[in-house]
């Protein structure tokens, strides 16, 4: 993108994070950008919490036709996703919060705590649906 | 790019960035997302749980269950966060993927002033059930 310098002077800045020069395969990139990807994501399906707080102190019948829509087949692939993605951006978030800390820049470190977020978000996606599955049982 | 007029620099470099630094706010923004995502790291254990053991619950369970004190608390500290850092999330990823900085400015405030809304709404809604 085009700024300027102090001096008045034009000069062309590249963008970052830059979408176009990195492999985003690389376990290292591709959870830096499903990071950001599970954050926006996130924040739309902040809308769902915000609608079934509004039925709830609606009433009865508005709070009906949000369970119907969350019990339905859509509704639970939606919540089935927002699980994944709340756990991969909180094991993600606390992964940031190592970095920041100071701690894990190593290569082998960050390969293995990036496995890390993969198999914990997997894990605790389950182990979340279980109890979802036992409760309502 | 090449034919933009430069204007010659007269002042000295401290002359030139004098009042364009930070004035020891540059990194207010960073700070606040990392406070506010290290408060929801334990609200979301607990919103996550919470919610996963309601499936199936009736109506006045549900309702029961917000106007708890204790959890009408807990829900008005995570919608106030989780909206707080999402906007600021929102607002890094649009500054680094917009280039007009008119287009950048107005899609920041349209993000920020939807987060305002969706945020008041849901702890309106927790209040009335609560209160």
């Amino acid at each position: 993108m085009v700024g300027r310098r102090t001096d008045g002077t034009p000069v062309r800045r590249p963008l970052s994070p830059h979408l176009q020069v990195y492999d985003m395969m690389q376990i290292t990139s591709g959870l830096s950008i499903a990071n950001r990807a599970t954050g926006i994501a996130w924040t739309v399906g902040l809308l769902f919490l915000v609608w079934w707080l509004v039925a709830a102190a609606a009433g009865p019948r508005a709070f009906a036709t949000a369970q119907w829509f969350f019990s339905s087949f859509l509704g639970i692939l939606i919540l089935f996703g927002m699980t994944a993605v709340a756990w991969f951006h909180t094991l993600g978030g606390v992964r940031h919060l190592m970095w920041d800390a100071g701690y894990g820049y190593d290569l082998p470190t960050t390969y293995r705590t990036g496995r890390a977020v993969l198999i914990g978000t997997a894990v605790l996606t389950v182990l979340t649906w279980f109890i979802v599955i036992i409760a309502w049982g | 790019m090449s034919d933009t007029p430069t204007r010659v620099p007269l002042q000295s470099p401290l002359g030139r960035v004098r009042g364009l630094g930070s004035a020891k706010q540059g990194s207010h923004h960073w700070w606040i997302q990392r406070v506010s995502s290290v408060a929801l790291l334990p609200l979301m254990l607990w919103f996550i749980l919470s919610v996963a053991t309601m499936g199936g619950k009736e109506y006045a369970e549900v309702v029961a269950w917000i106007a708890h004190p204790l959890n009408a608390t807990l829900l008005l500290l995570s919608i106030g966060l989780a909206f707080q850092h999402a906007a600021s999330g929102m607002q890094v990823v649009i500054e680094d993927y917009t280039r007009s900085e008119m287009v950048r400015m107005a899609v920041i405030l349209a993000v920020k002033a939807a987060c305002a809304l969706f945020g008041v709404l849901a702890a309106v809604a927790v209040l009335k059930i609560a209160i």
